[in-house]
Order: C-alpha cells, then sequence, then structure tokens
C-alpha cells in the first residue's frame, strides 16, 4: 500500500517539475516515458544496520539509458547491485521491498537469482577477465545456460565480441588469454561476456572509472549503440558522462533519490536546489 | 659543502648548522655501515647455517648407510626381508608402507579439505567462520602422539569391531579391489594408519586452501556469480584456476607430513616387516621402523641399514617436492600456451 502511493507520489510530481519548465514539450516527453522495465517499490537496504537505501522508489524505463549520479556513498552502486542480488554473496547485506522486473518481484526467494543473473548482466568498475582465453571468457556464461554446439558458440562469441567493438582487435587471437589485453579491450571483453548470454538488462557499474580517455569513449560509443536491444543502467561518477549517455538520469543523496527524470530536464532545468548544487559544482 | 647540497634557499645561520653537521657525517657514517655490516653477515650466517645443517644431515646419512650398501647392494632398496636375527636387511616393506599410508592419507585428505575450505571461505555464515578456523588451527596443533593413542585405544578397537568385519564382508569378494579388504578385523593396520594421517594432515592443508581461496579477488568472484554461474561453477571455473599453484602447494606440504610422520603412525600401524595385499592388515612404514628400532639396534650393519632407511626416506620427500615443483612449472606453462 505504502509503496503505491510513493509511487504515485513520484508520478505526479515528475511532470509537475517538468511543466515548470522553460522548455516546451518536455511534458509531453514525460508521459511518452517508455514502459518501465524495473520497477522499485520502497526498496530499503541495509549493511548489517547501515542503513545504505531509503524508500526509493522508482520506474526504469525499457529499452533506454538510465544514469545513477550522486556523491560517493549515496547509494547508487548498491541499488545497482540489488537489480541482480549480487549483494546476497555478502551475509550481512538485505535488502527490503520490491523490485519488479516485467512485472515479477526479483527479490523473492523463489526466483532463481543464478537465472535472474543470467537475465540482467553486469559490468564492474574494474575489468575482471576470467584467467582464461578471450574465447573461453565469453563461452563461460553461455555455457551455463545454453548447449550449443561448437559452431553455434563460435557464431555467438564472434557476435557477442563485434557487438562490444572488440572483434577487429581479437579475432586472431581468441586462444590466448584475456588478462593479456589491455584496460579498455578487457572493460570491452567484460562487456561481450555480459552480452554473450543474451540478457535483457545491463548493468553498468562505473564501467569506465579505471579506463583511458579513448577507451572510455569507445565504451561510451558501445552503451549508445547497446540500448537499441537492451534497458542499461549505469553508474557514474562523472556527470558529462551521464549527460553525453543517458536518456534519464537519477541524483541520488544519502540513500534517497532526490530527483529522477530524463537528462535533458535533470542537467538544464533540476527540481531540486540539491541536485542543482550537485551537477554546476557546488555541492559540498 | 654540506650548505652548498641544501641550495642557496637555507638561509645564512643554517649555514652553521649544516657545517656542524658536516662534521659528525662521517662518525655516523661509519658506524652506519658498521651496523650494516654486522646485519648483513648475520643474516648471511644464519642463511649458511640452513645450507650447513642441511648438507651435514644428507653426509651424515650417506656415511652412515654406507656399510649397508656395501653389504646389499642398491638391491636393498627392492629387498622385502629385515631379519636382525640373520642380520639380512631390505627397505622394500617399509617403503612400500610409506607410499601406501600417505597415498590413503591424501585420498581421503585432499577432497575434506577442499570442501572445508570451500565451505569457510564461500559458503558459511559469518558467525561460523571464526569458529571454524580456529578448529582447525587447533586441529594441527595436536601433537602426533595425542593422535596416536586416540587412534590405538580409541578409534582402533572401535573401527576393528564396526567397520571393518562389515567392508570385508561386503567388497572383500569383490574383484581385484577385494583383496584390499581381506583378512581379520585388527583393527590396526596400514588403513587406519592412513586414516589418522589424513585427520593430521587436514588442518594442513585445508588452512592453506582457505588462505589461497581468500585471495582470489572478490571483484572477480561477483563477476562470475554475474553472468549466472553457481557457487559450484565459480569455484571450478574461477578460483580453482586461479588458486592452482597455492593448491598443489597444501596439497605437497601435507604430503610431506604424512610422508615423514612417525608417532601416530607407529601406534597404529601394527609394525609388522611384510607386504601384504590387504590394507586392513599391519604393515610398517620408514619413520616407524626407526622410531621402533633405532634403541635395540646393535651398531654395525642393523644400525647401518636404519641409516640407509633415512637416507631414503630423505630422498623420497625430495623427490615429493621436486615432482611439485615440476608439476606447477607444467601448469604455468600451460597457462602460457593459452596466454
Amino acid at each position: 500500500m505504502m509503496a503505491e502511493i510513493n509511487t504515485s507520489t513520484q508520478e505526479r510530481a515528475t511532470p509537475s517539475v517538468s511543466l515548470a519548465g522553460l522548455r516546451s514539450g518536455e511534458a509531453t516527453q514525460n508521459e511518452a516515458r517508455p514502459e518501465a522495465k524495473l520497477e522499485i517499490r520502497d526498496l530499503n537496504f541495509y549493511y548489517g544496520g547501515f542503513h545504505a537505501l531509503k524508500g526509493i522508489d522508482m520506474q526504469i524505463p525499457a529499452g533506454k539509458v538510465t544514469a545513477f549520479i550522486g556523491p560517493s556513498g549515496c547509494g547508487k552502486s548498491t541499488l545497482l547491485r540489488a537489480f541482480n542480488r549480487i549483494y546476497e554473496l555478502y551475509p550481512n547485506q538485505r535488502a527490503e521491498g520490491e523490485i519488479l522486473m516485467d512485472g515479477r518481484n526479483i527479490l523473492s526467494p523463489k526466483v532463481d537469482k543464478n537465472l535472474l543473473r543470467a537475465k540482467v548482466g553486469m559490468v564492474f568498475q574494474t575489468p575482471t577477465p576470467f584467467p582464461m582465453s578471450i574465447y573461453d571468457n565469453i563461452a563461460f556464461g553461455v555455457r551455463l545456460y545454453e548447449k550449443l554446439s561448437r559452431r553455434q558458440m563460435d557464431e555467438r562469441v564472434e557476435w557477442s565480441l563485434r557487438k562490444a567493438a572488440l572483434w577487429d582487435e581479437v579475432k586472431s587471437k581468441l586462444r590466448q588469454s584475456g588478462t593479456g589485453l589491455s584496460g579498455g579491450q578487457q572493460q570491452r571483453l567484460c562487456i561481450a561476456r555480459a552480452i554473450a548470454v543474451k540478457p535483457e538488462v545491463l548493468l553498468l557499474d562505473e564501467p569506465t572509472s579505471a579506463l583511458d580517455p579513448i577507451s572510455t569513449g569507445f565504451i561510451e560509443e558501445l552503451v549508445h549503440e547497446l540500448k537499441q536491444d537492451y534497458t542499461i543502467v549505469m553508474v557514474t561518477h562523472n556527470m558529462q558522462q551521464a549527460a553525453r549517455v543517458s536518456d534519464y538520469t537519477a541524483f541520488m543523496y544519502l540513500g534517497q533519490l532526490v530527483e529522477f527524470n530524463d537528462t535533458d530536464t535533470v542537467f538544464t532545468n533540476p527540481a531540486k536546489k540539491q541536485t542543482e548544487d550537485y551537477i554546476t559544482g557546488r555541492y559540498g | 659543502m654540506q650548505a652548498n647540497l641544501h641550495g642557496e634557499a637555507f638561509p645564512a645561520d643554517r649555514t652553521a648548522a649544516g657545517i656542524s653537521h658536516a662534521v659528525q657525517g662521517p662518525t655516523l657514517n661509519r658506524q652506519h655501515s658498521v651496523a650494516d655490516f654486522l646485519f648483513a653477515n648475520a643474516t648471511r650466517i644464519a642463511a649458511v647455517t640452513v645450507l650447513v645443517v642441511l648438507l651435514g644431515i644428507m653426509i651424515s646419512l650417506a656415511v652412515g648407510s654406507i656399510p649397508a650398501f656395501r653389504e646389499f647392494g642398491l638391491s636393498f632398496a627392492w629387498t622385502e626381508v629385515w631379519n636382525p636375527v640373520t642380520q639380512e636387511f631390505g627397505a622394500l616393506a617399509p617403503i612400500y608402507g610409506t607410499l601406501v599410508t600417505s597415498l590413503i592419507a591424501m585420498i581421503i585428505a585432499v577432497p575434506v579439505s577442499f570442501g572445508i575450505a570451500l565451505f569457510i571461505t564461500e559458503l558459511s555464515p559469518g558467525f561460523l567462520r571464526r569458529p571454524l578456523g580456529i578448529a582447525i588451527e587447533l586441529l594441527a596443533g595436536i601433537p602426533s602422539i595425542i593422535y596416536g593413542m586416540w587412534g590405538l585405544f580409541v578409534f582402533a578397537p572401535w573401527f576393528g569391531e564396526n567397520v571393518q568385519p562389515w567392508v570385508t564382508e561386503h567388497l572383500g569378494n569383490w574383484p581385484v579391489i577385494g583383496g584390499l579388504f581381506d583378512g581379520p578385523p585388527l583393527g590396526i593396520g596400514m588403513f587406519t594408519a592412513g586414516l589418522i594421517l589424513a585427520i593430521m594432515v587436514i588442518p594442513f592443508i585445508s588452512a592453506v586452501m582457505r588462505d589461497v581461496f581468500e585471495v582470489v579477488p572478490p571483484v572477480l568472484k561477483e563477476s562470475s556469480y554475474a553472468v549466472g554461474a553457481t557457487t559450484w561453477e565459480v569455484v571450478r571455473n574461477i578460483v580453482l584456476p586461479y588458486t592452482k599453484v597455492g593448491i598443489v602447494g597444501g596439497v605437497m606440504l601435507g604430503l610431506g607430513r604424512a610422508l615423514g610422520e612417525t608417532m601416530a603412525v607407529t601406534f597404529v600401524i601394527g609394525n609388522a616387516h611384510r607386504i601384504d595385499p590387504s590394507l586392513f592388515m599391519p604393515g610398517t612404514t620408514i619413520s616407524a621402523t626407526l622410531a621402533n628400532e633405532f634403541a635395540e639396534a646393535d651398531a654395525g650393519i642393523y644400525t647401518s641399514s636404519l641409516f640407509a632407511l633415512g637416507l631414503i626416506l630423505f630422498l623420497l620427500t625430495f623427490i615429493v617436492l621436486v615432482l611439485a615443483k615440476l608439476l606447477l612449472l607444467r601448469l604455468q606453462r600451460g597457462e602460457g600456451k593459452s596466454a
């Protein structure tokens, strides 16, 4: 009950803010917000006794890029890590509330978390190639859920490496170790690995923070390409990046969702003073 | 001079201080170099001591065993007879016993240790981790003679009464492996010795395995869980390849200990100088023979034979170490091929 009320206030609040905006057409943009892929209802998250997320309600639109921004420790990575329940690896972390993916609560213990993780891919801050060949890095996840013939697997590996814009650089050395690639290549390998299992949602946790500007550019382009097929949620420290690649931006502060709107509105005409301060660098 | 080194930014009145330092400088330097000299040589002596002790042991073993090898030739190593009355000695039975008990120990201990380490690092709820870790360390700290006593007075009678008859009845007439479980239920014997050894080496192997599992970067594990892998899939495909060197090291540490363990084995193996196909029959190991017979051995060929046994044990553990190193090299080369 509580959750529904919260959601509706959120929804009511959003258009009214946009209407206050100077640019016309924003209200219609909001109303045309695509169907939600992930719907978060009154999500609370705890690290032991520490209350890290406080009553988050939001809807992540399907087929778009949503960026979470906010100062360190605001809970944006925590929120991301709830979407594939990766936090469950750590016994003292727990989430309360609901996250609906296509209408089904993925936090329910009835949902198989391994299957969920196959549907919700994740790429981490530091590139994490597995200690195996480039080919096996990609095939690893695929083999877990699909029985493919050798030829089909070859095709899948090529497909995902092409998607991740890495194929041309590695096609001659698929049997070499993935750990021998450069940082940027490793990160694209990780993205290829994540999309090889054909997930529906792709979570990117500060995917470029360990990379040089050129590799960062590559990855940003890639995110742009990939949103045709996936719902992408990314955490970033870099506001320019959020502005460049995302369709929607959520600003979080101290475990709360302060503002969530389409990226243009958040960056040009934020509704909240806190958001404006953070974006203009006056945060502090 | 000193002041120049510091540059001209120094105020003039500091220059005096600089000079006074310069006057003291050489003395300080010399003291340093003396301390350095002493320290370097102290460590060098400590390092050389290792070599001296090692060489000394090898030489004394070799010298001590010369009469035995002169008498029996190299066939000492593959002769089964061991008869102090007729002064005929051969090392085959103790070598066989040493290898078989250690093999039994490893077959039991490696999977169990793997399970323990895995449970502690990957699966156990937080509140159990520390108690389990401490329990393993305590198990490692129990003196081996306690294991021996427990094995002889508690475990062996129970094993002989409750387990052995059942095993002999059900497995004893199987083809091939049946012979391994034949014979009267004595409780003591090769199998019991192997089992006690397994209990003794489990803490070592599992402690090493736990430590190497813990160095796997969490983000690497997270990213393999993130493609939907189960715990077992993560362990088999990520944790094991990442930690294989450490695991082989831990297993070899355990094997080295099992090969050389004396007291506990002496208690439960039965100390019979013969090779019996059944694991339930008494046997002996090199270290058990040495412990049992040194006191009663008269000087001459008997003592020299014991020395020769010692030398063989020394070589055996050395070979295990070399094999371990070679195995690690091959593993690394395999990795290099794919790299």
